[in-house]
């Protein structure tokens, strides 16, 4: 699957406890909300990160396996990632879901990073990770009914404010977002 | 200062003997929730080693000063490092020489008797998983059984006792652990004998071994007598050795019972657990003195770290042996069972010969406790 990680740590090779504390290093040069890839070759490296990463409050996204490598995506906490929603036009879950069923004609664009959409998303929906969104907001048509998807929809509400500035007319900002998702998903 | 390692076989003296002592646990919540290392008088704190990253100063309070402190990790490099640091904030601790994953595979030998004529029967004690294998040495010559797959620990075994390996024995095939029998059968030339309704998916040859074969041990005659004690799986099959121990396999333990259902098929085997244990044993010397294949808790070893009792002693005491009302006995191994063992499917599959999965990845299928009984 194919994924963009801000920063790659190399811990191939490194016994226990290695990876781990060559991971906090590296994560104490990240910008909130960027994601780092540990690329390990330590097979109990895949619980302790997920572990230490939810003791220390980032995010764990996944471990993909290739061949003998595991690298696993870390993505590191937001300043504030509840959400305190701007926007004005906010819609929940169930909304979005009962939408998708119905199969009406809407896009959902995810606005998380790629590493975070590829470990899971709803199925029909379009990445476009928030710091690209100014440079791929042509992709989009401005008059289509746009739902716009985070983890917790903070990220979101900031990229539907953005989209209306930018002249997009029908932009819902839906809450809480992937994070209570329990409707269908896929991964890449 | 260079950090004290403690072995795995200090360790499990300290277990046996019941010793105090302190365990800092520094694997993940899950890990230890999972599977640790269980002695009567032994403390826990579990914290993992990444919290601890920063330093040490948040548990130092919680480490006692008058008890020996031993820090444990998986592998043993985290908890180098936390010992470093608690040696410099002034604790002196120990850590635990290769982690769990060398626990898990320690065997102790402790000698539980004699047999006629000199000769000599072995328990080995698997202490980080309950294991328990035997070896029986007579004249020269030795028959192990339920081996576990640390093989050369009984092949070296038999060697310093001058004997020769020429009978192994599986009791049953085995869903918890990985055996060592085909194994030192294959490098010593002895015989490998299976029940063979266990058996019946095997890919290797085998001796088939039936309820009222009689395997002889030594110039002198040391038999084991099979009897076939279905309930654990199809196959089970228990032995009388000498006519005084009794080889119960996974269907009698000391304070439980073996469990029906690690082959799927719990409601079927419930009867002949039952048969086996209510019925069969029934039938045998009181005197004789049950060795079974697992031990699930620390307080089932006896002083001398032995895990052994008399079966007189078993009808009385076992729980599991004194349930009058049949359908009350069906309910308690059908529906009160434990979690399954790790990758037990698996682990049945090498047993059989399907899968040849390198050593690495053997240690990661039998990792965390054993779960072969019903309590």
């Amino acid at each position: 699957m194919e994924m963009s990680a801000n920063v790659i740590l190399d811990a191939k090779g490194l016994a226990c406890p290695m990876p781990i504390v060559r991971t906090k290093q590296a994560m104490n040069n990240l910008e909130p909300g960027q994601v780092l890839e540990v690329q390990a070759t330590d097979q109990g490296s895949t619980s302790d990160i997920k572990a230490w990463a939810e003791s220390t409050g980032h995010q764990f996204l996944g471990t993909v396996e290739e061949g003998e490598v595991l690298k696993h995506y870390v993505r590191k906490a937001s300043r504030h990632d509840s959400a305190e929603t701007k926007h004005p036009h906010v819609s929940d879950n169930e909304h979005l879901e009962q939408k998708l069923a119905a199969v009406e004609k809407i896009v959902v664009l995810d606005v998380r990073e790629s590493a975070e959409y590829a470990f899971n998303h709803i199925p029909t929906a379009l990445n476009i990770p928030l710091g690209e969104l100014e440079e791929r907001a042509n992709e989009l048509n401005k008059e289509a009914e746009i739902y716009v998807v985070c983890r917790t929809g903070n990220r979101s509400d900031v990229a539907s404010r953005k989209l209306t500035q930018l002249g997009f007319t029908n932009v819902t900002n839906v809450v809480p977002g992937m994070s209570q998702w329990t409707g269908k998903m896929e991964k890449l | 200062m260079t950090i004290n390692a403690m072995t795995a076989k200090e360790v499990t003296k300290m277990v046996m003997n019941k010793a105090a002592l302190f365990i800092l646990d520094v694997r993940n919540e899950d890990s230890f929730r999972d599977w640790k290392i269980e002695g009567e008088n032994f403390d826990y704190l579990n914290i993992p080693y990444f919290e601890l990253l920063d330093g040490v100063e948040s548990i130092v309070d919680k480490i006692p000063t008058d008890k020996e402190v031993l820090v444990v990790c998986a592998k043993e490099g985290s908890s180098i490092m936390i010992a470093e640091m608690l040696d410099e904030a002034g604790i002196s601790a120990s850590y635990l020489e290769g982690g769990m994953k060398v626990w898990s595979e320690h065997l102790e030998p402790v000698k539980v008797g004699d047999v006629k004529n000199g000769g000599e029967v072995y328990q080995f004690v698997r202490i980080g998983k309950g294991c328990l294998s035997y070896m029986i040495i007579s004249d020269g010559e030795a028959a192990i059984i339920d081996a576990t797959r640390m093989v050369d620990v009984f092949i070296d075994f038999a060697e310093e006792k001058g004997a020769k390996i020429t009978h192994v024995l599986d009791t049953h095939l085995h869903a918890d652990h990985i055996s060592g029998g085909r194994k030192i059968a294959e490098k010593t030339g002895a015989t490998y004998w299976l029940p063979p309704k266990d058996a019946s998916e095997v890919t290797f040859d085998y001796a088939p071994l039936e309820g009222g074969n009689v395997i002889t041990i030594g110039l002198t005659a040391i038999n084991i007598h099979a009897l076939y004690s279905p309930g654990h799986t199809i196959g089970s099959t228990s032995f009388i050795v000498d006519e005084n121990y009794l080889l119960t396999g996974d269907i009698l333990f000391i304070d439980s019972i073996g469990r029906p259902d690690l082959a799927g098929k719990a409601e079927d085997w419930v009867g002949d657990l039952r048969e086996s244990l209510y019925t069969r044993y029934r039938e045998l010397s009181e005197e004789l003195i049950v060795l079974p294949a697992h031990f699930m808790i620390v307080e089932e070893l006896n002083e001398d770290g032995s895990v052994a009792a008399k079966l007189g002693t078993l009808f009385a005491e076992n729980h599991g042996l004194t349930i009058t009302e049949e359908d009350e006995f069906r309910k308690i191994v059908t529906e009160n069972l434990p979690p399954q063992p790790n990758a037990y499917q698996e682990i049945r599959e090498t047993n059989m010969g399907k899968m040849s999965p390198d050593e690495e990845k053997q240690r990661e299928m039998e990792i965390g406790p054993n779960r072969c009984a019903v309590r």
